[in-house]
């Protein structure tokens, strides 16, 4: 993985504790450390040399280089600048009073715009009460249009077709058409990939637009998209008025400096994230998050939005009373762990925290599905017991042990450690700070669920997770509750 | 550039009609004629990246007596916007300084002459990896397994459609495996391009287990004596554990109907990718053992130049590059032909 910007800034700052004073060399070697940073990121050469000299500007300004911790106050000002940069963004499609009104989807092959038109139609119906028809204009690539029509499909939006014509602007004003009288507010139009050296095909988007008057002309962007992202964006732009971006493929792992690019050099907002393979996975833009994506800083505004939108505020609630009253049960744990499932991966869960919180430390795959695997298997065991057995594990004797061992494929041994770790975490659980428990959502669940998986993954022997419960503990508000409550248990010892 | 399928080459050219009449020289000079043609159509597909990279040289070079700082700089970002990366631009630039202080450099050609020589020192060092020719694999292995890979909307399927035209149409038994269960109506679209080349297919609905349908079109190749058995897969990204280990499976599953197969597992990378090719290609060898690289678009304005990181890097070859729509925008990769069309 890279590095992130803030990790090799203070190796390149550390040099110069007690040196004394700063040299113009050491400012440029910082500042020559941004720059890559932002090239390996894929933001455009240009652009990059642009921003290292406002940010040169600036940290001289406020003559950071004097501070105590040049490169947090560094990355700071990088971090500030970049959301400046992307900032001003509104996901939210402004539309009129027109039927229909027309978005038009363009972009190069492969972007992923099939795939964004169905999204973006399912996101508007669902979230400013449009009425969306699709239609398919590219007539060249094999299958497209029965691409588009398997898409609407399954978002459940209609999608127009003709299959005598193959002619774009007969399709189009056909379907302009069926809007009309069918009452669809929304028409969006899936064009053809091209090249944007394509001019034959530049010249068609042209007389689309021409024809129907889009209120916006939304670019997809592949997130991967290295340094010529400038060259097509710019052309698209020119040739047709790109009004908005569309970043795709933003689940994966590229750092997506291109959307810097793209924005610097055509001055339209980055409105849509394409985030996943399924219909839903779209989220509106959010300048600070990807800054911190391309500084390599981690993603913890998502993160928190993530669990505040998948955990059960209401169970939450109990399960926090339950477990300052020490009623915590296997039961609870059990809900416990599904509701961290639902956020996804650890490896995910992991690249959106802050390397300053896991401490550079980035789960592999392999390790993130062992985790995985080690989740299931904790709760095959604990669906394996009784209701009775789930809300006091203290009846479970030898016999019944054997019996859950059996039923969830694991050992004796296997149940005896689950129970353990259990037992652990209700003691420390216990111990935690009531008042810091209640600051908030978000923090508190972060805390108490890393707490409490960490307390039994850790526990698990699994590679390299040891460190785990504390990193992930620490973001939270009650931050070392964890951390608190294994002094206190030290302190026990020592009185003991 | 070669002929682009020369498994079957021996047997061709002892039964061709063509060929018996004709003496070894003739023959030599219709290849190099070919080869000369599809050169220059490979160079001026390129012309775009070339007009764009020579206009910033001679910019670079426009008023300037020596080569200085500035110059290097202004020649790092001229390599760095080709997308090659931090790494590869400053072996190159070590290169140059080197040949400037050791006073071997002095104009811009000569300048130019060092770029070439590193970049195809880089391209021709990972020949010796991989699958660098279909001819390094047992000519009596039949079928002869391509599995094709990439993330999404590189290119997979579309290359596949070309590939498997061009190979049959030098004499070989295509069979196409859609395994790419995924992607809305990507079963669809390859079989317009198996039904375009004429070659069977076999499919299967949208959803089923790519491993099974791989298993049935191994049986198939194999009940029908196919020499080649090209399969698509679905786009992936590389970092997506369960689909990657999916992909595992499909490969486990080749090498066990086939010995030694997949005997090529191709890459498929767009040119536009950025840095992030390095990590796609680093996780795909990991998982489904990548023997080649497939550029493909490179007929705009990007210079692919991921594909050069990444033969640097992994060691691996670029088998084919993709200039176009047509069936014949499928190219052999040449290194000179491209290093020459880059800076000519």
């Amino acid at each position: 993985m890279f590095e992130s910007l803030s990790d090799k800034l203070k190796k390149t700052l550390k040099n110069l504790r007690g040196q004394g004073k700063l040299t113009p060399e050491h400012v440029d070697a910082a500042l020559r450390e941004i720059r890559m940073a932002l090239l390996e990121a894929d933001v455009n050469y240009k652009v990059a040399k642009d921003f290292v000299d406002s940010v040169r500007a600036k940290a001289e300004g406020q003559e950071v280089w004097q501070g105590l911790n040049p490169h947090e106050q560094v990355v700071k000002i990088v971090y500030d600048e970049l959301v400046e940069l992307m900032g001003g963004t509104s996901s939210r499609l402004v539309f009129t009073k027109q039927i229909p009104n027309v978005v038009m989807i363009v972009g190069l092959q492969g972007s992923g715009k099939t795939t964004s038109t169905g999204k973006i139609s399912r996101w508007l119906r669902d979230n400013q009460e449009r009425k969306p028809l699709l239609v398919s204009v590219d007539v060249y690539r094999p299958a497209a249009r029965e691409q588009l029509r398997v898409v609407g499909g399954a978002v459940g939006v209609p999608v127009y077709q003709d299959k005598e014509s193959n002619d774009p602007l007969t399709l189009v004003r056909g379907a302009m058409k069926h809007a009309q009288e069918m009452g669809f507010d929304t028409l969006m139009i899936d064009t053809a990939g091209r090249l944007h050296v394509d001019d034959e095909l530049m010249v068609e988007l042209e007389q689309i637009k021409a024809e129907t008057k889009p209120i916006e002309v939304l670019f997809v962007a592949d997130a991967m998209t290295g340094q010529d992202a400038v060259n097509s964006a710019e052309i698209f732009h020119k040739r047709v008025g790109v009004t908005g971006v569309v970043l795709t493929k933003m689940d994966g792992d590229a750092r997506g400096g291109a959307a810097l690019s793209i924005r610097q050099v055509i001055g339209q907002p980055v409105k849509f994230v394409g985030v996943g393979e399924k219909y839903d996975a779209i989220e509106p833009f959010y300048p600070d998050r990807i800054s911190q994506r391309i500084l390599g800083m981690g993603d913890v505004l998502t993160l928190i939005e993530e669990v505040q939108g998948k955990i059960d505020e209401k169970q939450a609630q109990e399960q926090l009373e339950k477990l300052t009253k020490n009623q915590f049960t296997l039961e609870d744990f059990r809900s416990q762990l599904g509701q961290f499932k639902q956020l996804g991966s650890m490896s995910k869960l992991m690249k959106m925290l802050p390397e300053q919180m896991t401490g550079g430390m980035q789960l592999s795959d392999e390790q993130s599905a062992e985790v995985d695997v080690q989740m299931k298997r904790t709760e095959a065991i604990i669906d394996s017991m009784t209701k009775a057995e789930r809300n006091d594990h203290k009846i479970l004797d030898a016999s019944r042990k054997t019996r859950v061992a059996g039923g969830s494929g694991t050992t004796i041994a296997e149940v005896n450690q689950l129970l353990r770790q259990y037992e652990q975490m209700r003691k420390m659980m216990a111990q935690m700070n009531k008042g810091g428990m209640l600051a908030g959502l978000g923090k508190r669940m972060m805390g108490g669920l890393a707490g409490g998986l960490g307390g039994m993954l850790g526990g698990g022997g699994l590679p390299g997770m040891g460190g785990m419960p504390g990193m992930l503990g620490n973001g939270g508000a009650e931050d070392d509750s964890a951390a608190k409550s294994s002094k206190k248990k030290k302190r026990h010892k020592k009185r003991k | 550039m070669a002929l682009f399928w020369r498994r079957n080459r021996e047997d061709k050219f002892s039964s061709s009609v063509l060929g018996l009449d004709k003496s070894i020289e003739e023959l030599q000079a219709q290849e190099a004629a070919v080869e000369r043609e599809l050169g220059q159509r490979f160079s001026k597909a390129i012309e775009k990246t070339r007009d764009s990279i020579n206009n910033r040289l001679d910019t670079i070079f426009e008023g300037r007596k020596q080569i200085d700082d500035q110059l290097l700089d202004e020649l790092e970002e001229m390599l760095i916007s080709t997308d090659i990366g931090v790494q590869t631009t400053m072996q190159i630039l070590e290169a140059i300084r080197k040949g400037v202080s050791r006073q071997e450099i002095n104009d811009i050609d000569a300048l130019k002459a060092t770029m070439k020589r590193e970049l195809l020192d880089i391209l021709q060092h990972s020949k010796d990896h991989g699958v660098a020719s279909e001819m390094s694999v047992d000519a009596g292995i039949k079928p002869y397994v391509l599995m094709v890979v990439g993330v999404n909307g590189v290119g997979k399927t579309t290359t596949i459609g070309k590939l498997s035209q061009r190979i049959k149409d030098e004499g070989n038994d295509v069979l196409i495996c859609a395994a790419d269960t995924f992607r809305a109506a990507a079963s669809d679209q390859l079989e317009i391009w198996a039904g375009r080349a004429g070659v069977p297919i076999v499919q299967q609905k949208q959803g089923t287990d790519p491993a099974a349908v791989l298993f049935d079109a191994l049986q198939s190749a194999k009940s029908r004596n196919s020499d080649v058995l090209i399969v698509d897969t679905a786009g992936r990204l590389h970092n997506k554990a369960n689909l990657m280990a999916e992909l595992e499976k499909m490969k486990r599953i080749a090498g066990r109907e086939v010995s030694g197969a997949p005997h090529e597992t191709l890459l498929v990378l767009d040119a536009v990718t950025g840095q992030n090719g390095l990590e796609q290609a680093r996780q795909f060898t990991k998982v489904a053992d990548v023997t080649g690289v497939v550029l493909t678009k490179l007929d705009g304005t990007a210079k692919g130049g991921i594909a050069v990181a990444i033969s640097k890097e992994l060691n691996l070859p670029i088998r084919y590059v993709g200039i176009g729509e047509q069936v014949d925008d499928l190219m052999v990769f040449d290194a000179e032909n491209y290093v020459n069309g880059l800076f000519n």
